[in-house]
């Protein structure tokens, strides 16, 4: 029993390790990113003894030390209890959304089976709505909290953005969890490690390639970045919802927008590029046409597995990165127009398109 | 679950419910709703409702109270004055809460710890996904397509009466 | 006694009731009004769940689906109602909300 406890809080600790490194790495892929897009150096000037890293030093070490240093400012008249609240409320969906994430199979140690996942729920998809649905509470609090109109401004719109993109989200998943007849992640993961015709893994993407686009571009506009990023709008909002934030506060706005990154591009991949699986790679070892070619060890498994995660992971993190310093910003009515007019009835249409499909073959 | 583990969540559940009628401005009223529904939807796990707790956070905690606090920002409501009302509708209140709370106690009193029911294992099936969607969509399919047109109808409803101008 | 029973779930829920049922009397602000409406729900909600387990019938979380759908079209419609009257007189007072007595 107390073993069992011990491993759930060593596997808490590594994935809250795992997604506070990435939302930090994604600050410097940000920064680097955005500056190699536009011809710019980037962030190179914070460095010790000489060694910047290529910018890692800057936004790793450098940034984070002046957000904490910096003085935190409470507007005058500002509801103090809540502008406090605001940033911690926003920060926490988007860290514990990664509990049900399988980050790998079974591994092996000794005689005990550890599960690579936090928490095997068997309302899996459920749980991830359910906390991401508890996302906007972050962006209204901080809207209302700073007794400033652009962060009200801010805050209705974000609020207004969020639950639409969701039910496209909600409906692109109803359509995800008929494909694969459960609501466990886990259990996704691991009947993607099929192969169509001996040679193609049987991905959610040859499946459900429209819940996939719906899933991605609902996840940017849930996440409040460009093209969506009218609930911040820094041409007409300053900085939207968190105008008013400074120091650690505004390192936890700025952090869980990370994070929620993070946790699209973990969804993607789980729903849609077979999670941890690795073409061809059998809990045996490498097998081509069901026979084992290559036997490798259960350890060696599971790190190609969770090496295979986190890349595909951070692709589609650069991905949304390629996004945001590309496109150009949504107008808010076209916004809220392509949320209902074109979102919802492909991803409706696609659930009842899903529905016929999956019926006719148990039918058959 | 533990009595010590009841205690304090419906303890919590207590106050935050007061917070939600006391609190004099809206928005914390919403903030404390938004507790007591996410506290219930911790009471529903220990209850063997998994999906009931899901559907609460995602329905009620996800997208009503979001609504609540939508409007509440953009009527910008700010602090409620006093509560003034009649003395009548007071003693009213008060004696219908009183009368409730008397019946609550007393029949806690007269039956607390009478029946097992609760510590019967329940099978492994009882509140999973699978189990509500076999009876929902078998014994209450004419519900269920009602409360679709329902749906439907308060949608039309909420956009005619949102428009700027009756038509 | 020291089992958590089905009543104590049940007095639970009637005082979570009669929190609400207070609120609907004593507030005069409709929206406050109405989160008091939804919070009577969700006390019938919590007995309908608990019997539900204490019955072993999962027809109680069955009901409860039902009842948050239909707080969730009242709740579109109920303050589709409140921002329309507020355009109209600016006030989400119940006791100023009287103009239908012309």
């Amino acid at each position: 029993m107390l073993i069992e406890i011990g491993i759930a809080v060593i596997k808490a600790l590594v994935v809250i390790q795992l997604v506070f490194g990435l939302a930090g790495i994604l600050g410097w892929i940000e920064r680097k990113g955005s500056a190699l897009i536009q011809d710019r150096i980037g962030a190179n000037r914070a460095s010790i003894f000489g060694f910047a890293g290529a910018g890692l030093i800057n936004t790793m070490a450098a940034d984070p030390l002046k957000f904490i240093t910096k003085e935190d400012i409470i507007p005058k008249g500002a509801d103090r209890l809540l502008h406090w609240l605001a940033p911690c409320v926003n920060l926490f969906p988007a860290v514990v959304a990664f509990a049900v994430v399988p980050f790998g199979d079974v591994l092996y140690v000794g005689e005990r089976a550890i599960n690579l996942q936090v928490a095997p729920l068997d309302i899996g998809v459920l749980y991830i709505l359910a906390i991401m649905s508890l996302g906007v509470y972050g962006v209204v609090l901080g809207g209302w909290a700073s007794n400033n109109r652009y962060s009200l401004l801010g805050g209705i719109r974000g609020s207004a953005q969020m639950i639409s993109y969701e039910l496209a989200m909600g409906l692109a998943l109803v359509a995800v969890v008929m494909t694969y007849g459960t609501l466990d992640l886990q259990e996704m993961a691991r009947a993607q490690g099929e192969m169509l015709w001996g040679v193609v893994p049987a991905w959610g993407i040859f499946y459900q390639p429209l819940a996939f686009l719906i899933l991605l571009i609902a996840g940017i506009a849930e996440s409040k970045r460009v093209p969506f990023d009218l609930p911040e709008g820094e041409s007409e909002l300053v900085s939207g919802y968190f105008t008013e934030y400074s120091g650690v506060k505004y390192l936890m706005f700025f952090m869980s927008d990370f994070v929620e990154v993070g946790v699209v591009a973990a969804l993607s991949t789980t729903f849609f590029f077979g999670g941890w699986q690795v073409p061809f790679l059998t809990s045996e070892g490498f097998a081509f046409g069901g026979t084992v070619v290559l036997a490798l060890p259960n350890v060696v498994i599971v790190l190609l597995q969770l090496a295979s995660f986190m890349l595909k992971v951070l692709f589609f993190c650069w991905l949304q990165i390629l996004v945001r310093w590309s496109l150009p910003r949504y107008r808010y009515d076209q916004l809220m127009r392509f949320g209902w007019k074109t979102m919802l009835p492909v991803a409706l249409a696609n659930a009842l398109i899903t529905a016929v499909v999956v019926l006719a073959f148990q039918e058959a | 679950m533990h009595p010590v583990v009841f205690g304090i969540l419906s303890a919590l559940l207590v106050l935050s419910a007061l917070g939600v009628v006391l609190a004099r401005s809206p928005i914390r009223s919403a903030l404390s709703l938004v507790v007591t529904l996410f506290l219930l939807a911790v009471t529903f796990l220990f209850l063997d409702a998994h999906l009931v707790a899901a559907l609460q956070i995602i329905v009620y905690a996800g997208a009503i109270m979001v609504l609540f606090l939508f409007v509440i920002m953009l009527l910008n409501l700010q602090e409620d004055p006093p509560v003034v009302m009649h003395a009548a509708l007071r003693w009213l209140a008060f004696a219908g809460g009183s009368l409730f709370l008397f019946a609550g106690i007393a029949m806690f009193l007269g039956s607390a710890g009478a029946g097992p029911g609760l510590q019967s294992p329940a099978d492994a099936a009882f509140g999973t996904t699978e189990a509500i969607a076999a009876r929902l969509f078998t014994k209450h399919l004419l519900a269920f397509e009602a409360t679709g047109i329902l749906l439907l109808i308060a949608v039309v409803g909420a956009v005619v009466m949102a428009k700027r101008k009756l038509v | 006694m020291n089992v958590v029973s089905v009543e104590w779930y049940l007095t639970l829920g009637a005082l979570l009731f009669t929190i609400g049922a207070l609120g609907v009397l004593l507030r005069r602000n409709v929206i406050v009004m109405f989160m008091s409406i939804e919070l009577m729900l969700n006390a019938v909600n919590l007995v309908f769940v608990a019997l539900s387990r204490h019955l072993h019938s999962i027809d109680g979380q069955v009901a409860v689906f039902f009842v948050m759908t239909v707080a969730a079209a009242e709740a579109a419609v109920g303050l589709a109602i409140i921002i329309a009257a507020f355009r109209n007189r600016e006030t989400v007072n119940a006791d100023e909300m009287n103009w239908l007595q012309g």
